[in-house]
C-alpha cells in the first residue's frame, strides 16, 4: 500500500472574490509503514493538503491516489482533529465503537477492538466516562484510538497536539511514537513543531509559505524506538536546525504579514 | 538596619470581590412569601376589601378542596391537558422534522423560511376564529391553535441547533465512515437536542397560555373556562382557584422537562 499525491493545487474564494492559492503542485507519497510528517510555517496550507486527502475537501486539481489496496473492506483513512473532535454524547468507549459499528462489524468483534484500542492509548477504567470529564491529553488519546479502531490504510493526524500544554505534548509525543511503532500504521502528520517533526518522522517534508508548496523532503534517520531523550542528541538537534533554517524566513513573513 | 526600629504599619490584604457571593437565602423566601400570604389573609379578615374582589387565601383553599372533593376541577384540568397534549405533542414532533429538514437541505431552507418568518409574528389566538370556521367549534380548532403556537418556537429552535451542529464533528464521523442519513442520526440530532430542550420549555409555556386563551374563546370544559365563567358569576374564590391552577401547571411541566432534559443529555455539564 502506498499513498500517491499528485499535482495537488488548492485554490480558495474568499469572501470578497479574490482567489487565494493555498497549495501549489504538491507531490508526495506516503509509503507503506512510513511516518509522514509534514511541516510549515503557518498559512503553508498544510491542514488544506490533509482535509484533501481525507475526502473532506475538494482539490482544485490533481489528485490522491492509495495504490496497491487488495479490497475496500477497510477505510483508506481515519482523521486525528486538532481539536479532538470527541462525539460529547458519547462515551469514551462509545466514541472509539463508532467506526467498527460504521462498518457494520457485530457486536462481538467490535467490543474486541474497542478493548484492545482503548488498552493501547492507556485508557482502561476510562470507558464509562463523557469527553467532558476528561483532560485535553487524554481527549486525544480517544480520538487516537477512535482513529485507529477503523482500522485505515492510513492514519491522518492534524495538529493533533496543538491543543495540549508543552508536557502533556511532550508525553504524548512519546505514546504516538510507541504506539506507532507497535501498529506499524502508515501515518500522514501535520505540524507546525519542528522538533515533533524530527522527533516522530521517518520522514519530514518541509512546506512553503503560501501558496504551499514542497520544500524540501528529509529523511529523518534516528533509531527506533525513539524515547525523549533522543531530543538532546547532537543529531536530532541538527535536523532540528536544518529544517528552521529552512521555515525561519518564511515564519518571520507569516508573523508580520496581515491576517488574509 | 537599626535594631529599635519603630513597628511597621501593617495593611491586610482585603478580599474585594465579597459583595459579588452570591447565597441561597431559603429562609427569607419562605418568611417572605409565608408573610405575604398573612397580610393577604389579614386584609381579607378584617373586611377591608370586599371578598368579591378578594376573597382570603384560606377561602380560596376551601373552595379549591370542595372543588377537589366533587371533582369538578379534575374535570377542567382533564379538558385542558388533554388539548394541550395533543397539540403539543404533535407540534413537537413536526416541528422538529421540519427544523431538521430546513437546517440539513437548502431548497427546504430557501422554500421555509420566508414562510415561516412572515407566519411566525402573528398571535397565534388572531387564528382561532378562522381555525373555527375550518375545524369547528370543537376540538380540532383548539387543538391546532396549541399546535401552531408551539410548531414555530419548535422550528426555529431545531433549526438553529442544527445550523450550529460543529462541522469539525460532522467531518470526523465523515471520516469514519458515516453517510449523510447517518450522520443526521447520530451527529446532527445528538447535537441538537439541547437547542430541542430550549424549544419545548419555550413551547409548553405557549401552549399553557394558549390552551386558557382558546378556552376563553369557545369550550365547555377547561381551565380557561372555569375562569371566565366563575368571572361572569363574580365567583371570584373559583376564578382564583383556578389562577392557581395554571401557575401549578406550569411550575410541574417545567420541572418534567427539567427532568427529561437531564435524562437526555447526561453529557451536558
Amino acid at each position: 500500500m502506498r499513498v500517491v499525491i499528485e499535482n495537488i493545487s488548492k485554490t480558495f474564494e474568499d469572501g470578497t472574490g479574490e482567489h487565494i492559492e493555498a497549495l501549489r503542485d504538491i507531490n508526495l507519497s506516503n509509503e507503506e509503514n512510513e511516518f509522514l510528517v509534514v511541516v510549515g510555517p503557518s498559512g503553508c496550507g498544510k491542514s488544506t493538503l490533509l482535509n484533501i486527502v481525507a475526502g473532506l475537501l475538494p482539490a482544485t486539481s490533481g489528485k490522491v491516489v492509495f495504490e496497491g489496496i487488495p479490497d475496500e473492506s477497510r477505510p483508506h483513512t481515519a482523521v486525528v482533529f486538532q481539536e479532538f473532535a470527541l462525539f460529547p454524547w458519547r462515551t469514551v468507549e462509545r466514541n472509539v465503537v463508532y467506526g467498527p459499528e460504521e462498518r457494520g462489524l457485530p457486536r462481538k468483534d467490535r467490543q474486541k477492538i474497542v478493548r484492545y484500542y482503548i488498552d493501547l492509548v492507556g485508557l482502561t477504567g476510562f470507558e464509562k466516562k463523557y469527553p467532558h470529564q476528561l483532560s485535553g491529553g487524554m481527549k486525544q488519546r480517544v480520538s487516537i484510538a477512535r482513529a485507529l479502531a477503523n482500522d485505515p490504510w492510513l492514519l491522518l493526524m492534524d495538529e493533533p497536539f496543538s491543543a495540549l500544554d508543552a508536557q502533556t505534548r511532550t508525553i504524548m509525543q512519546g505514546e504516538l511514537s510507541q504506539i506507532y511503532e507497535k501498529t506499524q500504521k502508515s501515518v500522514l502528520y501535520i505540524t507546525h513543531n519542528i522538533q515533533e517533526a524530527v522527533f516522530l518522522g521517518d520522514r519530514v517534508a518541509v512546506l512553503s509559505r503560501r501558496p504551499g508548496r514542497v520544500e524540501r523532503i528529509i529523511p529523518i534517520d534516528l533509531p527506533r524506538p525513539r524515547q525523549e531523550h533522543i531530543m538532546l542528541e547532537p543529531r536530532f538537534l541538527s535536523y532540528v536546525d536544518q529544517i528552521w533554517q529552512h521555515i525561519r524566513g518564511q515564519a518571520m513573513e507569516a508573523l508580520t504579514e496581515e491576517k488574509p | 538596619m537599626s535594631r529599635d526600629r519603630q513597628p511597621l504599619a501593617e495593611t491586610v490584604v482585603q478580599d474585594k470581590t465579597v459583595f459579588m457571593i452570591r447565597r441561597e437565602h431559603r429562609l427569607i423566601s419562605l418568611i417572605f412569601i409565608l408573610g405575604l400570604f398573612g397580610v393577604w389573609e389579614l386584609i381579607a379578615r378584617l373586611g377591608l376589601v370586599s371578598p368579591l374582589f378578594l376573597p382570603a387565601p384560606s377561602a380560596i383553599l376551601v373552595t379549591g378542596y370542595k372543588m377537589v372533593l366533587s371533582g369538578e376541577i379534575f374535570h377542567h384540568i382533564g379538558a385542558s391537558l388533554w388539548r394541550i397534549f395533543w397539540g403539543f405533542s404533535c407540534a413537537v414532533i413536526i416541528g422538529t422534522f421540519v427544523g431538521i429538514l430546513l437546517g440539513f437541505f437548502s431548497v427546504a431552507e430557501s422554500i421555509g423560511n420566508p414562510i415561516i418568518a412572515s407566519t411566525y409574528p402573528i398571535p397565534k389566538i388572531a387564528i382561532l376564529p378562522l381555525l373555527i370556521l375550518w375545524l369547528g367549534i370543537g376540538e380540532y380548532s383548539k387543538i391546532t391553535v396549541i399546535g401552531l403556537g408551539v410548531f414555530f418556537p419548535m422550528v426555529i429552535n431545531v433549526y438553529t441547533g442544527v445550523r450550529n451542529a460543529d462541522p469539525v464533528l460532522i467531518k470526523a464521523a465523515i471520516s469514519l465512515g458515516s453517510n449523510p442519513q447517518r450522520i443526521i442520526r447520530k451527529v446532527i440530532l445528538p447535537s441538537a437536542l439541547p437547542m430541542i430542550f430550549a424549544g419545548l420549555k419555550l413551547g409548553i409555556g405557549i401552549a399553557l397560555l394558549l390552551v386558557v386563551a382558546a378556552e376563553m374563546i369557545a369550550a365547555d370544559a377547561g381551565i380557561g373556562f372555569l375562569i371566565l365563567t366563575s368571572a361572569d358569576l363574580m365567583q371570584t374564590t373559583k376564578l382564583m382557584f383556578g389562577i392557581s391552577i395554571l401557575s401549578m401547571l406550569g411550575l410541574i411541566f417545567s420541572w418534567l422537562i427539567d427532568r427529561l432534559e437531564k435524562l437526555c443529555i447526561p453529557w451536558k455539564k
